[in-house]
């Protein structure tokens, strides 16, 4: 077994020098003769490391310093300080065994030519990637299955929807099969259907090819699905490292109990804090700790139809920590 | 090295294919390329019979002949970098290219080349034209045809080292169509498109050998003319190998600066 880390950083901070001037014309003349200058801490002293083969989310509000570590981790920007290494390669140094064994698929418009089909980019990637011819039409077959490329493939590019461009711009990128993945939002403005689709095969691609994959996404969705782990960043410093079950096990202090009853007759405001009932349905916040003895209550006081007991949304977990590292 | 050929091969057939969606644009773009040489050649032509004969050692029928050549000279070396970066750096897609295991400039190198491809027709036919309007005093010789064609490589490969170069702009301000329309006057001014060079004044003709502008047109038209000495054709060799020289270390120099300062400041 494989014991260095696929992705290590240490320390790693990025500062960027911004001018800044109030608003109006006079500030405006102002800043022709002097700029005041303030620095900005996007990413402010992060250490972690990704073992070959994990699949972990890196979340964080906008602004958090995801997509500036991402491009740190592709050798697009340069650390202002710290330790970075990817596959044992300093990524600032751009040397191109690293390019070659890396991916990173951020926006909409980044792999493929706009005026010609996918399957002509594709070929290009192929020469740019200096991909064996072999290897090019098994891992292209692979793809087009896995994606459902094949009804695409002859469209030039500007004339495919959101969804169809981005199947086509991810196949683009994982082409050359690189060992380590960077997806920024690779399902932003997608609908459900191909969200699902997106997250499927970034999951059978990992297990296929035994690829790093570190994922960026607002849709707990897509990190519920893919990553046990996650990594929360806020105003450049890491917040949260670890499991996606320990997270929501340390920042959730309730559980959400659902009752069903013939009706919403009884009162069960001593039990904890009803947060609604509609026929019959009737959901309860408790406390933790009170979850076992509340529902043991319930259970022997009413004529209980059914009941479960929840954590809270994903996305509720998430917003509290975030307001935990905000204050 | 087989690698970087097959490269070429892709781009040029993925820029062929680009381009050829946009017919339209193409042929605007043909008559701007043609209307252009036409005009000087017009005014020219009328300035030399006025003048009784000659301008500079041109008679109408030379100007013809020296602006039917610059125009496919022209057409062969000239390139749109600029708009290019200009757009690359607004639009934020550099960052796609530098994720490439490959020097960015092959794929602008073979992008130029098969726009070349593509127009070569038109524009060998728009010349074929202008021949039969205007008579050009054009007679050809085998050594003169023989030196042309790497006189002519040698100034596409320096026009678009110096182009690219300057396109580098880009990473340092964001108004870089200002800085192109600076070097587009040097390059008309000096490079014998507004006038040949013997025309201009003495001390611009000396300016015009110093930079490379007149390298990479004026001098190859000169050559393929006979208005040149066999000396002149080696003193143009050898600047022109001089200029590609510079050109290659001025790129790889502002390429580290132009990547170093994208990586510090993103964009």
């Amino acid at each position: 077994m494989n014991t260095t880390p696929a992705i290590s950083l240490r320390d790693l901070k990025k500062t960027y020098i911004v001018s800044e001037r109030e608003p109006g014309l006079r500030a405006a003349l102002a800043s022709l003769v002097h700029r005041r200058k303030s620095e900005v801490h996007a990413v402010d002293g992060i250490t972690f490391d990704l073992a070959p083969g994990e699949i972990v989310g890196f979340l964080g509000p906008n602004g958090a310093g995801k997509t500036t570590t991402l491009k740190m981790l592709s050798g697009l920007l340069h650390p202002t300080s710290g330790e970075l290494s990817v596959l044992s390669y300093v990524p600032s140094k751009r040397d191109r065994a690293f390019l070659r064994q890396i991916t990173l698929v951020m926006g909409q418009r980044n792999q493929l030519v706009w005026d010609i089909p996918p399957s002509d980019s594709f070929e290009l990637n192929r020469a740019i990637y200096r991909i064996p011819l072999a290897d090019y039409r098994k891992t292209l077959d692979e793809l087009v299955a896995l994606l459902e490329l094949e009804p695409l493939l002859g469209k030039p590019v500007r004339n495919l929807s959101l969804g169809e461009r981005m199947k086509c711009e991810i196949a683009a990128a994982l082409l050359h099969r690189p060992a380590v993945v960077f997806l920024d939002e690779p399902t932003i403005g997608l609908d459900v259907t191909m969200q699902r689709r997106i997250r499927t095969f970034i999951a059978e691609y990992n297990r296929l090819h035994g690829a790093t994959v570190l994922l960026t996404s607002h849709y707990m969705a897509d990190v519920e699905a893919l990553c046990k782990r996650v990594i929360i960043i806020h105003r450049g410093r890491l917040l949260f490292d670890g499991e996606l079950a320990a997270l929501v096990q340390r920042f959730t202090a309730h559980k959400t109990i659902v009752v069903r009853l013939k009706d919403c007759a009884a009162d069960l405001g001593s039990c904890g804090e009803v947060v609604s009932c509609e026929d019959g349905r009737l959901t309860l916040r408790v406390p933790k700790a009170d979850t076992a003895r509340v529902t043991g209550q319930i259970l022997a006081d009413l004529p209980v139809i059914d009941l479960t007991v929840e954590d809270p949304p994903i996305e509720e977990v998430i917003e509290r920590v975030f307001a935990q590292g905000a204050s | 090295m087989k690698g970087l050929a097959d490269l070429y091969l892709q781009q040029l057939k993925t820029g062929v294919a680009s381009m050829l969606q946009y017919r339209g644009a193409l042929v605007i773009w043909l008559i701007g390329n043609v209307l252009e040489p036409l005009i000087y050649l017009v005014v020219w032509s009328t300035v030399s019979r006025s003048a009784g004969g000659t301008v500079g050692g041109y008679s109408a029928r030379d100007f013809a002949a020296y602006y039917i050549v610059l125009m496919l000279v022209n057409q062969a070396t000239f390139t749109w970098v600029m708009y290019e970066f200009d757009y690359r750096i607004r639009e934020g897609t550099f960052s796609a290219d530098l994720l490439h295991p490959v020097h960015p400039i092959h794929a602008d190198i073979a992008e130029n080349l098969s726009s070349k491809v593509v127009n070569l027709p038109f524009v060998a036919a728009a010349a074929a034209g202008l021949a039969a309007i205007f008579h050009p005093a054009l007679k050809l010789t085998l050594t003169a045809v023989a030196a042309f064609i790497p006189a002519l490589v040698l100034a596409f490969l320096v026009r678009f080292l110096v182009d690219w170069t300057v396109a580098l702009g880009a990473f340092w301000t964001v108004r870089v169509s200002a800085i192109n329309q600076i070097h587009y006057m040097a390059v008309l001014f000096f490079s014998g498109q507004i006038a040949p060079l013997t025309v201009l004044p003495r001390p611009l003709q000396v300016v015009a050998t110093v930079l490379p502008f007149r390298w990479t047109i004026g001098f190859p038209v000169e050559l393929l003319l006979g208005r040149l000495t066999p000396g002149q054709v080696l003193t143009g060799f050898g600047i022109q190998a001089a200029w590609l020289l510079a050109a290659a270390l001025l790129v790889r120099f502002a390429w580290r600066a132009s990547v170093k300062r994208y990586s510090a400041v993103g964009a």
